[in-house]
């Protein structure tokens, strides 16, 4: 038996990284790599159409116009993602830029975020930039840590660079403000449920998942 | 007879030694194997949440260095600390020739350790602390090599 059991430590060792791995990482993947291939937009600017997670025809779009800079917005950041992640199919997650003038690297995290979009990455980006907020909201070199942040989520960091001052994400940007004001957005976030912007003292889990529930009851008797 | 029986003793003690060193070296290439493991997950799911608000952690697993051909570091890493506790366990079970192949891979891992940390001292100018805490268990490593001669 003793004979074996180097064999035996050493497989049982290999079977549990392997195992552990794998538990991990089906754990820790992107959400947007968990909506099925066809259903989920990851840059659909050309249709007019905000940065899109969920199916096209989901009953329930959540719209959402946010400043990577804003507190409240990280706060409320994850608790959407789970959102999306709770009702899947029934709910379309619609992301617009919003930075506000307060905010002095704001519109450059918005850039970051457009720049990874045209990458493919814009998701992986948006929760980079609201999860680490604190960290470059308070750096005199935010540039620096969205290249870094860039580089980690697997992005070519050159071009991301160079995408980050680009004519063409400062259009996007752009486009977005000029959506948001249309609409009389002021401040972020600014959310709306099928078009209808929630209170902004009702901008809590809670309330939001409320809203949600409502906009598919009433989406139910007509279709 | 006292005297041949403290002897004997004094041998088996000696004799441990190495089984003791190996199975510690063993256990400390488990616990390189688990960092080195969530480090490539985290990398291939691009979770931010693993540098917990660290500049430097950013800027060193962001880097161009963090990948060779494509593949995390932290991916090769866990293969070299699987090697290594394999053949640490076979040392410690009294395989002989697995103290050459732990030997070899130990000075590889110290090799590529240096080349990191030189990275991260003079071409990044920052520290990963992930990083940081994989050396020291490799220059422990690397001790336990250097007590244990791979051949007798």
């Amino acid at each position: 038996m003793k004979r074996y059991l180097p064999f035996l430590i050493v497989l049982l060792v290999a079977v549990v990284a392997v195992g552990g791995g794998a538990v991990l990482y089906s754990a820790k993947r992107p959400h947007p790599l968990t909506i099925p291939k066809g259903k989920s937009v990851s840059a659909a600017k050309e249709s007019g159409e905000g940065h899109a997670l969920g199916p096209a025809d989901a009953p329930v779009t959540l719209q959402e116009f946010g400043d990577f800079q804003c507190p409240p917005c990280g706060r409320l950041s994850e608790p959407i993602n789970q959102l999306q992640r709770d009702y899947k199919e029934k709910l379309r997650l619609v992301f617009r830029n919003f930075p506000l003038i307060n905010h002095l690297h704001a519109r450059e995290a918005a850039y970051a975020a457009e720049a990874a979009g045209l990458q493919g990455r814009f998701w992986q980006m948006h929760d980079a930039l609201y999860r680490e907020q604190a960290v470059w909201s308070n750096s005199a070199d935010a540039r620096a840590l969205f290249a870094a942040y860039a580089g980690y989520i697997g992005l070519n960091t050159e071009r991301f660079k160079l995408d980050m001052d680009s004519e063409k994400v400062k259009e996007r940007v752009e486009a977005d403000q000029k959506q948001g004001l249309s609409l009389g957005v002021k401040n972020t976030p600014t959310i709306f449920v099928n078009n209808k912007e929630i209170d902004p003292k009702s901008l809590n889990p809670t309330e939001l998942r409320a809203a949600i529930d409502a906009a598919l009851k009433q989406a139910k008797p007509s279709s | 007879m006292a005297k041949r029986n403290t002897s004997t003793e004094s041998t088996t003690k000696r004799s441990r030694v190495p089984t003791i060193l190996y199975t510690i070296a063993a256990l400390i290439c488990l616990v390189g194997l688990a960092e080195a493991t969530y480090l490539t997950v985290m990398n291939l799911t691009g979770e931010t949440a693993v540098c917990g608000g660290s500049t430097s952690c950013f800027e060193v697993l962001g880097s161009k260095y963090a990948k060779v051909a494509g593949i995390p570091v932290a991916g090769l890493g866990a293969v070299a600390y699987f090697s290594a506790f394999t053949f640490a366990t076979f040392a410690a079970f009294g395989y002989r020739r697995a103290r050459m192949l732990f030997a070899l891979t130990i000075a590889a891992m110290f090799l590529a350790t240096l080349w990191l940390l030189f990275v991260q001292a003079f071409l990044l100018h920052a520290f990963c602390r992930y990083c940081l805490f994989s050396a020291a268990m490799i220059f422990l490593l690397a001790g336990i090599v250097v007590s244990q001669p791979a051949t007798d």
